[in-house]
């Protein structure tokens, strides 16, 4: 490539990335900024920076609380799904039976139907068992995010030789020692996919989890909705407010960005 | 690992247990809802096709369908063009390429939710503020009117989505090899010629895949939708699954509801399975 248009794209590429990142500018100069501030100058930086915002949408947003139970959600409906439907995905992979061909035509079938044809009976089901909480809503995401998480597993499980099962019945194995022994930790690249791309979706879910917790138990993006909804015409509240619900995941992103960008790709390619 | 054996179900139940009570029981009892005027308790009157010929007739379900089709349309087009011209972008070889892929790609790690909230605040204040600074009287009222709203929720998912299409190119853009390239440079080809003669039949399955993403995900989206506008002013810029969402649990009209949803099941299959169906004919004729 010549010199001048490698320039040239450097260029283009700076002025993109700042169109990109303009929102995120916006949203923590104005976090700093007075009522009176925001209404002054939109686009300047804040003239007297206040952390008095923070402080305050910190207490509103109830934050420590809802960010317990969005870590908690998320990391033990992760578990669960790698857990599970790494299991399944070994069962229907290393059995070659019409049955197990059907089951899985019935996981990756269940991929095709969108959640709103399911969300009424399921919630009204979950009601009457008293299940509308976040052990249900556990229980939900594994039903709802096996099938992608088996259909990963399964492919990539085809490219362990069955040899190595094998061997391990010979020494007097059982299924399970094979299992978490030997097949699960050859897994761990494509459990790194399966958990980053749960991860990032049970995170930042709000339809489901709005109507099945109760408001002792809401979760981030949960409680950022109400809290939205009482400072509408506060604005320096709700982007401070704002702001703090985006730090954890810019953190996340950027210990495990090479991870993500990878898990993102194949989940998407495969 | 046999049929028969205890482990293979062992390994099995608790993922078929939990699909069963969350997707496929909850979807027969919904296709037989639809046919009742069950109100999310019980049900006292079988209705038949009353519900399906109620939401083709004054339920706002038509102009949520018009409003997201051509909100589809719109996106799929964008999404595609500048995903992949991302993708171009950063595959060249220059200082920061890395940088910028991280940061094309940072909105998608964010809930939908809450970018509709950040960009309320955009469309509301920077873009009046802008408006005023550069006399520009359209920049003002965005997302107090239809049109504007479009426009608002067509620029939130262009800014949060095309950065995950970028990487589905740029996974394929690097699988060409590149003696092709090298070679067609040989031969005199310009850039241009390149990219239309052998990068872009090259990365034909990448389109397969980001037609499909882009095309079931424009249907489907909810959360902007509600953070951006909630649909407003006057259900004017209320999406499929937001019209859905709000017959069942602001109207109370759950039967209705499932009937909705259960079309758009229908729609977004058939479209989904048509647009796979039709590339990967095209990925063969190349």
């Amino acid at each position: 490539m010549k010199k001048t248009s490698r320039i040239f794209l450097g260029i283009l590429g700076i002025l993109l990335g700042l169109v990109w990142l303009f929102p995120f500018y916006m949203i923590l100069t104005n976090s700093f900024k007075t009522p009176k501030g925001i209404f002054a100058s939109v686009l300047g930086l804040p003239t007297t920076a206040t952390t008095a915002n923070y402080k305050n949408s910190f207490k509103a947003l109830d934050f420590m609380n809802s960010l317990g139970h969005s870590l908690l959600i998320t990391v033990v409906s992760v578990v669960i799904i790698v857990f599970f439907s790494s299991m399944a995905a070994y069962a229907l992979q290393r059995n070659k039976s019409k049955l197990s061909g059907a089951l899985l035509m019935l996981f990756v079938s269940a991929m095709l139907i969108p959640f709103q044809t399911v969300m009424i009976p399921l919630t009204a089901n979950f009601g009457h068992v008293h299940m509308l909480n976040m052990w249900g809503l556990m229980l939900m995401y594994l039903g709802f995010d096996a099938s992608l998480s088996i259909f990963l597993y399964q492919g990539t499980m085809s490219s362990i030789p069955i040899a190595m099962d094998e061997s391990a019945e010979l020494e007097g194995a059982n299924r399970f020692q094979i299992f978490f022994k030997i097949i699960f930790p050859m897994l761990t690249p494509i459990t790194v996919t399966v958990g980053i791309l749960n991860i990032i979706s049970i995170w930042n879910d709000y339809l489901l989890p709005s109507l099945v917790l109760p408001q002792t138990q809401y979760t981030i993006p949960l409680q950022m909705f109400f809290f939205f909804g009482q400072y509408t015409k506060q604005w320096h509240l709700a982007l401070a407010g704002l702001t703090l619900s985006i730090i954890p995941v810019i953190l996340f992103y950027a210990f495990a960005q090479r991870y993500i960008i990878k898990g993102v790709t194949d989940g998407a390619v495969k | 690992m046999k049929n028969r054996s205890l482990s293979f179900w062992l390994f099995l139940t608790p993922t078929l247990v939990a699909l069963a009570l969350v997707v496929f029981i909850p979807a027969i009892m919904g296709v037989f809802y639809s046919f009742t005027n069950w109100d999310g308790l019980g049900y006292t009157e079988m209705l038949g096709f009353k519900n399906y010929i109620t939401l083709f007739h004054n339920s706002g379900f038509l102009a949520a369908l018009w409003f997201t089709v051509r909100f589809v349309i719109v996106t799929v087009i964008l999404l595609n063009v500048i995903g992949l011209a991302l993708a171009l972008l950063v595959t060249q070889k220059f200082k920061g390429s890395n940088l910028l892929r991280t940061i094309f790609f940072m909105p998608n790690l964010i809930g939908g939710l809450i970018l509709g909230f950040i960009w309320q605040f955009i469309f509301t204040q920077a873009f009046t503020a802008i408006g005023k600074a550069l006399h520009i009287a359209g920049l003002s009222g965005w997302l107090t009117d239809a049109k504007t709203g479009f426009w608002g929720l067509v620029i939130v998912t262009v800014w949060q989505m095309s950065g995950y299409i970028m990487i589905i190119y740029i996974a394929y853009l690097q699988n060409i090899p590149s003696e092709v390239i090298e070679a067609a440079e040989m031969d005199g080809a310009s850039p241009w010629q390149r990219f239309v003669h052998i990068t872009f039949p090259m990365i034909a399955p990448a389109f397969t895949i980001c037609m499909f993403l882009t095309l079931s995900n424009g249907f489907k989206i909810y959360d902007q939708n509600l953070s951006l506008t909630n649909g407003g002013p006057y259900k004017s810029t209320e999406m499929l699954a937001m019209n859905i969402v709000n017959t069942a649990y602001s109207e109370n009209n759950f039967a209705l509801a499932e009937a909705k949803a259960l079309i758009f099941f229908l729609i977004v299959a058939a479209i989904s399975m048509l647009q796979v169906y039709y590339n990967r004919k095209r990925e063969v004729d190349l």
